[in-house]
């Protein structure tokens, strides 16, 4: 919807006259642009700040760095220091987006397609409900619910090893208590739902009605209607949202910091303890008793993340400013 | 829903076994993926209900954790409570001007491309990682007054940031539903353009508006990385944003958790060794009763003092 619907050649014009008259409308039009602009000034400031204050970090020889952080290992340079991390953020991200985008896709079908229109509205508020609950409440249950001791996560990661261990991904030993990168991945995947279920959803309902029609006509089932007419023209909008979760996964702190036992290595054992992390709980452990040099570092991680989770969400964005009116923000 | 019930009418022919069974199967699946996703959120209700309820009482909830230590049952948030108040204050305070003003560049002023790439980077910034707004906010200071600072504003600050984009989009949203119709009658009457949007558009969509902003507000008053890096850790009330460190609630559940088990002497009966446990999911079942409350109230005022739009 545009605001300016065909205006009159003389609307347009008084309205340039009003806009000339009077102060307050200038000022009251420049404090909008200004808004406008600012935001792009904060995004910007952010990249900025956090180089200024990660160059220290990045100019720093290897042997430097070793020296003055406790916790940086020898010989390593800042590269091969990020390096693991992004792998453990990446994988960790991956898991979440594997088990939530099929639970979410059905999710919106059962909202758009399948629920009875008066209940719709309000089984979508309920899947918001889930993005209401603060992360450190996802961390506290995560650590209640899967990893203690009478968790259901290691008994799930049991079946999962001894089913699947012959994928290197499920080998090695599953961790006693689960503080694996697996368990935190279901925790982000419960936490990214919400955003990807409401922006599938959105496409979705998009279908055009007469798509639906006409396969419905020609004696589709319901299921075959949805498989020809909704998927294919939802397909893309499924992918942007599906990338917009990744870029939420990428970025969540408190559930991987309270549930994973953290490790520097690249293992693809997701079930194992000890072997991986994230930027973002690396960063929240290390923080707050770190010394100068140690925070330059790590706010160098975090501009890894930055430019990582910038990436991915202008890629969505894109993508789905290419087919519709929609954000997550709303 | 016509398609639903209009298809039975149209089967002349029975539908094969195999795609009838397929159909099925789907819808089962469908089903599934629904109930799938209320048990976390039925379990987390459970769990923090179930845990939260054992320390919750008036005492916890009016005094600070100053003093206390080892097993001792005393203690409560409400310095917290204060903190997550006054940051969450600070931070809507810097981003509802913001982000309004933005919406309303966007909607009633913003034309090529720097009102195409607000929009777009606004979308963008709602994707910046809580953290790294967490790390900005510090890195703002840092270089401002040295390396090390912490107090409550910037926490406000690292809030902010994520919590405009938010603004923006529902604020956007809502002057767009407000029709063209009232904006080209003030218009008419000669009312500067800007009056119109004052006491015409805003004043039609206050109701929307709030209801932004308070969801705006329930999504960053969880918020607990940015916290952990700005406004630190602290047992005593502080009300001064300026200066010191401020305690919040969600820091303060990961730093009560993060405490662990109080080792007790044996026959202690006034050592509890699982306080720490219980006083953190006692402030979770706190922040979520506020986070409810504040979506609560934001669709009660949105369903009761929304404008009548008329009908287009």
């Amino acid at each position: 919807m545009t605001t300016t619907p065909t205006r009159s050649p003389q609307g347009a014009e008084g309205l340039r006259r009003s806009r000339r008259s009077g102060v307050g409308s200038g000022l009251f039009a420049g404090l909008s642009v200004g808004s406008g602009a600012l935001i792009l000034v904060v995004l910007a400031a952010v990249a900025a700040f956090l180089l200024i204050q990660a160059w220290p970090a990045l100019t720093s020889a290897p042997a430097t760095l070793h020296e003055s952080i406790a916790w940086f290992p020898d010989k390593t340079s800042l590269v091969s220091f990020v390096g693991p991390l992004v792998f453990g953020t990446l994988l960790a991200a991956a898991i979440a987006l594997v088990i939530a985008t099929p639970i979410a896709v059905g999710i919106a079908l059962f909202i758009s397609h399948y629920a009875p229109r008066r209940f719709a509205a309000g089984l979508g508020y309920l899947i918001d409900l889930l993005a209401a609950i603060p992360s450190v409440v996802y961390g506290l249950w995560g650590v209640r619910v899967l990893v203690g001791q009478n968790g259901i996560g290691q008994p799930i990661q049991q079946v999962l090893h001894d089913v699947l261990g012959f994928i290197p991904l499920f080998a090695g030993t599953p961790a006693r208590p689960a503080r694996s990168l697996f368990i935190a991945g279901m925790v982000l995947a419960v936490m990214i739902l919400p955003i990807i279920t409401a922006v599938a959803r959105e496409v979705f309902l998009q279908t055009p009605r007469l798509h639906e029609e006409a396969s419905l006509a020609l004696g589709a089932t319901r299921w075959e209607m949805i498989r020809m007419a909704v998927l294919p023209f939802g397909r893309s909008g499924v992918v942007s949202a599906a990338m917009l979760g990744l870029g939420r996964a990428l970025g969540e702190t408190m559930a991987v910091l309270m549930i994973l036992s953290p490790g520097f290595t690249y293992s693809w054992h997701i079930l194992e303890a000890g072997k991986q992390q994230t930027i973002a709980a690396n960063i929240a452990a290390q923080f707050p008793e770190a010394n100068p040099l140690g925070v330059n570092t790590l706010i160098a991680t975090g501009l890894a993340l930055f430019v990582i989770t910038l990436a991915v969400n202008m890629l969505a964005r894109w993508i789905v400013s290419r087919r519709a009116e929609f954000s997550g923000a709303n | 829903m016509a398609t639903a019930t209009a298809a039975p009418a149209f089967q002349v022919h029975r539908i094969e076994t195999r795609r009838r069974v397929t159909n099925h199967v789907m819808t089962g699946l469908v089903v599934l993926a629904f109930l799938l996703a209320m048990t976390p959120l039925v379990s987390v209700t459970w769990s923090v209900i179930a845990e939260g309820y054992k320390q919750l009482s008036p005492y916890f909830l009016t005094h600070s954790m100053r003093g206390v230590f080892g097993g001792s049952e005393s203690g409560g948030i409400y310095h917290a409570m204060l903190g997550t108040v006054l940051i969450t204050l600070a931070a809507t305070v810097i981003s509802v001007p913001i982000g309004l003003f933005t919406a309303i560049y966007l909607v009633e002023y913003g034309r090529g491309p720097l009102a195409r790439a607000v929009t777009f980077f606004v979308d963008v910034m709602t994707g910046i990682p809580s953290i790294v707004a967490g790390l900005f906010a510090y890195a703002l200071f840092a270089v401002i007054l040295g390396p090390g600072a912490t107090f409550g504003l910037i926490g406000g600050i690292a809030l902010s940031v994520l919590m405009t984009p938010v603004v923006v989009r529902s604020s956007e949203e809502m002057l767009r539903l407000v029709p063209n119709e009232l904006r080209e009658a003030a218009l008419a009457l000669g009312v500067p353009k800007w009056l119109t949007v004052v006491k015409v558009v805003l004043r039609t969509a206050v109701a929307g508006l709030t209801t932004g902003v308070m969801i705006a507000i329930a999504r960053v008053i969880g918020e607990t990385a940015p916290l952990l890096l700005t406004a630190g850790f602290s047992d005593s009330i502080n009300s001064d944003l300026f200066h010191g460190r401020m305690m919040t609630l969600p820091v303060f559940i990961y730093s009560s958790w993060h405490k662990g088990y109080v080792p007790c002497n044996a026959g202690d009966v006034a050592c509890n060794p699982n306080i720490n446990f219980e006083r953190a999911w006692a402030a979770a079942l706190t922040l979520i009763v506020i986070v409810m409350l504040l979506n609560l109230v934001a669709r009660l005022v949105a369903r009761f003092f929304a404008p009548k739009t008329g009908t287009h």
